[in-house]
């Protein structure tokens, strides 16, 4: 694999990791949720319809047809009835909260599908590939997957700005308080944003089985990859997410073409070197250390 | 004239402290009530009781024959009761259209829209696209103003309104007000100042330590009278 097509490669990775990033940064922004059981939610998604593909034998792709509303149904019940309780308890009690749903999820699986590894057919586009040249592949696949990313992100973005829905999500996530005193119910705003944010992470969790093998122990690693993208993209910014997943797949590829066991390493190295200049950063630390140096 | 708002015995508190102690008050249609007394007397508290931003401890708030008091804020502003809270409150990052467009959440539809809010606060006008942050003090007290008209209120609880204005700025946004006023909207203000207050207002309760001391129309009240309760005189040359 050359240089080039690690980057490519990267890139359309990191559209993979914007759509699982998406629902993360969502929840942060609006209501301050760190959803620590975003990925075991994707993996539910996952799970759901691969349930529908084998009953009704469809192609994954119409299984998604009943399982995006269902996650849009599920997220607002969650928020409802679950995380709108833990809200009200204190800021750090939500992330107690995600953190069991985490296991419970795990569990849940194991229980009802065994720890059987699972996957998905991606049908004939998951196999097609275009040649650009002797050395750059292009899998058709990961280019849906990344327009689909973008595709969400974009549509995030006009729903954000130019509907009612939109300007409400932004007043709420500023102050929750005021906007009650014009008439916004803003817990059913938050839990419309979770609705959002289940569904989003569900349409990524699809997508994971269908690139690769799944079980039930698989939500907390691209947990880990989903939260990064958001770090890096800085948290609560919807473009950035989609530039912090391009940054983090580019980085494991390119780690990877060092060398294969260095993929998820060299993903963790670029996160932790963003955590950490953008600490010094806000610390004013930098102009100092810039100071002291010179 | 039947009342549209009747507060009934309200307690309010802050933890231990009680805000608000016993009051009891009625505002008829079209009428503008000032509420004046000093800081910490507790008018902030009974406004955002009456508005459904405070849970009171005990009373009943009753708008319009309906019991208000256990439904929640936005439910009230549906309601057509609107506050335009302390320290104005807008949102920063959203611009002065979007603002005035997140009070049609209130579903109440009439004469107020975004062009009618800009008609009467033209000071907005130029500044419709921009940022909340990025506004003077008046242009953000005009923007909280416009934004709580936007709902359509049936009653416009205003608080301290014309705090940390220059004198221009609070000249422009009465000069608006007694438009209002003259519209017949039902106006409950909280004013620092006690001869604007009662220069604008039909009927003057004041409120010392959480209770109402003093209660009458503007027109046969003197300043005099008012300062007195406003400083607690009134109570203690009576004991």
């Amino acid at each position: 694999m050359s240089w080039v097509n690690a980057v490519v490669h990267g890139i359309l990775l990191g559209g993979f990791y914007a759509l699982l990033a998406t629902g993360l940064s969502l929840m942060f922004g609006v209501m301050r949720i760190i959803n620590l059981a975003h990925g075991s939610l994707a993996l539910v998604g996952a799970y759901m319809t691969f349930l529908v593909v084998e009953h009704l034998h469809v192609s994954a792709y119409v299984a998604l047809l009943p399982v995006l509303p269902g996650a849009l149904i599920v997220g607002y019940l969650l928020q409802r009835t679950v995380l709108e309780r833990s809200l009200r308890a204190g800021e750090l009690v939500p992330l107690l909260t995600t953190f069991g749903m985490l296991i419970v999820i795990g569990n849940l699986l194991q229980y009802f599908f065994s720890p059987d590894v699972r996957g998905l057919g991606s049908g004939s586009i998951g196999t097609a590939s275009w040649r650009a040249t002797s050395s750059l592949t292009i899998p058709w696949f990961d280019v849906l997957v990344l327009g689909v990313a973008v595709g969400v992100l974009g549509g995030l973005h006009i729903l954000l700005r130019h509907t009612q829905l939109g300007r409400e999500l932004r007043a709420t996530a500023a102050d929750p308080d005021t906007v009650e005193l014009l008439g916004v119910n803003a817990r059913a705003v938050y839990a419309r944003a979770t609705a959002i944010a289940v569904a989003t992470a569900a349409l990524a969790g699809v997508f994971y089985a269908m690139r690769s093998n799944f079980d039930p122990t698989t939500g907390p690693t691209q947990l880990i990859y989903a939260f990064e993208a958001v770090v890096i993209g800085g948290i609560g910014s919807l473009w950035g997410t989609l530039v912090g997943g391009i940054v983090l797949g580019v980085a494991q590829t390119v780690g990877a073409r060092i060398d294969v066991q260095y993929f998820a390493l060299a993903g963790h190295v670029v996160f932790l070197a963003v955590l950490t200049v953008r600490a010094v950063v806000q610390a004013g630390g930098f102009r100092v250390a810039l100071r002291t140096a010179g | 004239m039947s009342a549209l708002l009747s507060v009934e015995r309200i307690d309010a508190r802050h933890g231990l402290l009680q805000a608000v102690r016993e009051v009891s008050l009625e505002v008829a249609e079209g009428e503008t009530l000032a509420l004046v007394g000093a800081n910490g007397a507790g008018k902030t508290t009974l406004l955002r009781t009456i508005a459904g931003a405070h849970r009171p401890a005990g009373g009943r708030v009753v708008f319009d024959g309906r019991d208000v008091t256990r439904m929640p804020a936005h439910a009230r502003a549906r309601l057509g009761i609107a506050l335009v809270p302390e320290g104005r409150r807008l949102f920063p990052q959203l611009t002065v259209e979007e603002n005035l467009r997140v009070a049609s959440a209130s579903r109440r539809t009439g004469e107020w829209n975004v062009e009618r809010v800009l008609d009467v606060f033209p000071l907005l006008q130029p500044r419709r696209r921009h940022r909340a942050a990025t506004l003077s003090g008046g242009e953000q007290q005009a923007a909280a103003i416009g934004r709580a008209l936007m709902a359509n209120p049936r009653l416009l609880l205003l608080d301290e309104v014309s705090l940390g204005l220059a004198p221009v700025a609070v000249e422009g946004l009465y000069r608006s007000l007694e438009g209002l006023i003259e519209s017949g909207t039902t106006i409950v203000l909280v004013e620092q100042d006690l001869a604007r207050a009662m220069r604008v207002a039909s009927r003057v309760v004041c409120m010392l330590e959480g209770r109402l001391v003093l209660e009458g129309r503007a027109d046969d009240l003197t300043r005099e009278r008012v300062t007195e309760a406003y400083f607690g005189l009134h109570a203690r040359s009576g004991a």
